[in-house]
């Protein structure tokens, strides 16, 4: 059984036609991890008891011929921002070097339920903060397709793996584009759903109003066979949605004829790589001939996204990261006089450049003074966003775009310019402003055969439509 | 430069943070030039937008983050949560003193 071509699906039926085990699965899993992770750097910690512990159990449901659950013997990785009790969690820190969480994030309990064997941890900017994956304290991760680039970031190890045939599907956190960039750079599929949709309970926090888990899959429909199984109301969340939760399969295999799609010229403008641009618009025209209408319309308030983005996450991060002081877990410096002392001995040796810079930007917004000025002003923007993309949805029942304005750049590129680093995230920032689901597709190759992703972003809660017009880019995708 | 050496002392402190010459340096010239690029927010007049409060819910759908009952439920047994404690004593972390001599 080849794992690096399996499907959830694929999985599932394997499994109970008895082609294979899950502990079979488990074992070539881990095989090709020791083989090729100590070049790729996607996995930080690997739980192999846990993991052969569920696929034995998987394994004794198959021998009775008992139904197995849906993700049945599925070997997964979770990105190192979501606490596994009894797992080291990072969140890709050396603050969190040594912590073990003494509780299971809500996602990840329910993959387990599900039947989901969790082979590891995957790497990740600290705190899932970069675009490239090489904020990471643990090494930057590589791409795959191209060994000398980066896999995106800020799930960089979670897209890589899948990308690499590590693991069948992994799970992301999304805040500014972190699920769906990686996506696109490796040639997967990465999907954000709504806010509030899968919750957040045992997420390790960078923005609240703007983080989100979502899968990164080798398919659409295990896309949706993922979000199905996470999606739902946690009363430890309290944004998580009420919201009923549709087969998302089936509503994926609708087809598009009819469905009016939105085009936004102002994501096709300035620093749009034109190979990226002919990709994109080559399946554009291509949902156009299976019967979706092509609808031009204008996000004029686009070019805000990032600047706003870069106050309300950095604020919000300000405050999320006051908890790391070495008091209660985590990195505690041993040359402290006093207890003030110790609190910022401890940032300072343990947090990274990049987390340092956005703490600095997030408290001087926040600080007296300037709150109207930044933070204030750019909630009041953000409803603006919102409001773009309320008319858009008048028009249409969802919009395509490219997913980031590059194909993966060289692992050093991006890394010493942050103002650069954050316009690869232009495309994205946006969705996760609003509130909105997004989902990153394969939809061609550069030239020299790096993977294009095309963005479809949906309304509120409609996840059905999202995936429904990937499903499209992806069917007919195929030579 | 409109980022001194003072404003970046200053939030240094209110950020917990110590950062070394050298990191005050590069500090003050990333601030100052993404603060500069957040500068082009004032192109736009917001002066009658509300500031975005929740994302979802605005669409007369408030019942979808309803509040949890308030009822009384287990929490995390002490022994657990000191697991991870860098110094623990008994019941409490320890640190070290909190006033000065």
């Amino acid at each position: 059984m080849d794992v690096t071509t399996l499907t959830i699906a694929s999985t599932r039926s394997a499994i109970a036609e008895k082609k294979t085990t899950a502990v079979q699965l488990v074992e070539s899993s881990y095989k090709k991890i020791k083989a090729e992770n100590p070049e790729i750097n996607a996995w930080l910690t690997l739980c192999e008891d846990r993991a052969m512990a569920q696929a034995q159990r998987m394994d004794q449901l198959a021998a009775k011929g008992d139904p197995l659950p849906p993700l049945a013997g599925v070997p997964m990785g979770i990105k190192d921002v979501m606490v596994t009790r009894g797992v080291r969690t990072t969140a890709g820190s050396k603050i969190l070097e040594s912590f073990i969480p003494p509780y299971d994030c809500t996602a990840v309990a329910r993959l387990e339920s599900a039947g989901a064997v969790i082979l590891g941890k995957m790497n990740c900017d600290e705190f899932a903060m970069g675009s490239s994956n090489e904020n990471s304290a643990y090494g930057p991760v590589r791409n795959p397709r191209d060994k000398s680039r980066v896999p995106g970031g800020s799930s960089g190890g979670s897209a890589a793996a899948v990308a690499a045939g590590m693991a069948v599907a992994t799970l992301g956190s999304d805040t500014g584009g972190s699920i769906r960039q990686p996506a696109s750079f490796c040639g997967v599929v990465g999907l954000m759903p709504t806010y509030g949709r899968i919750s957040r309970y045992g997420l390790i926090a960078f923005a609240s109003s703007l983080d989100h888990i979502g899968p990164l899959t080798r398919s659409v429909q295990d896309a949706a066979i993922l979000l199905r199984v996470m999606a739902g109301h946690d009363p430890m969340d309290s944004t998580s949605a009420k919201a009923p939760v549709p087969d998302y399969e089936q509503e994926m295999a609708k087809p598009v004829k009819g469905l009016r799609l939105g085009v936004p010229k102002e994501y096709f403008g300035e620093g749009l790589e034109p190979e990226v641009r002919a990709a994109v618009e080559a399946s554009i025209a291509k949902l156009q001939g299976v019967g979706a209408e092509i609808v031009p319309v204008s996000l004029p308030h686009t070019e805000y996204a990032v600047p706003t983005y870069y106050v309300i996450a950095t604020a919000e991060a300000s405050a999320n990261l006051a908890r790391y002081d070495g008091v209660r877990y985590g990195y505690r410096s041993q040359n402290s006089r006093t207890l003030a002392d110790m609190y910022r001995n401890s940032r300072d040796e343990a947090f990274g450049a990049e987390v340092k810079r956005r703490i600095m930007l997030g408290t001087y917004a926040l600080s007296s003074g300037y709150y109207d000025a930044y933070y204030l002003k750019a909630q009041r923007v953000r409803t603006l966003l919102a409001r773009d993309f309320n008319e858009a949805f008048q028009k249409v029942g969802a919009i395509v775009t490219p997913t980031a304005p590059t194909a993966a750049f060289k692992i050093g590129e991006k890394a010493d310019d942050p103002l650069a680093m954050y316009l690869a995230d232009i495309y994205t920032v946006t969705a996760d402003l609003v509130g909105i689901p997004g989902i990153s597709v394969p939809c061609g190759k550069t030239s020299s055969g790096l993977p294009i992703g095309l963005q479809v972003l949906g309304k509120h809660f409609d996840e059905s439509t999202v995936l429904r017009v990937a499903r499209a880019v992806e069917t007919h995708l195929q030579p | 430069m409109r980022i001194t050496d003072k404003d970046v002392a200053y939030v240094a402190d209110l950020a917990n943070l110590e950062l070394t010459d050298q990191e005050r340096q590069r500090m003050v010239k990333d601030l100052d030039s993404i603060l500069t690029y957040i500068d082009r927010l004032n192109q736009l007049d917001t002066a009658n937008v509300p500031p975005m409060a929740q994302v979802c819910g605005t669409d007369g759908r408030s019942d979808v983050t309803p509040f949890r009952e308030d009822t009384p439920r287990p929490s995390l047994p002490h022994e657990e949560a000191l697991k991870n404690a860098p110094a623990a004593s008994a019941d409490f972390f320890r640190v070290p003193k909190v006033i000065e001599k």
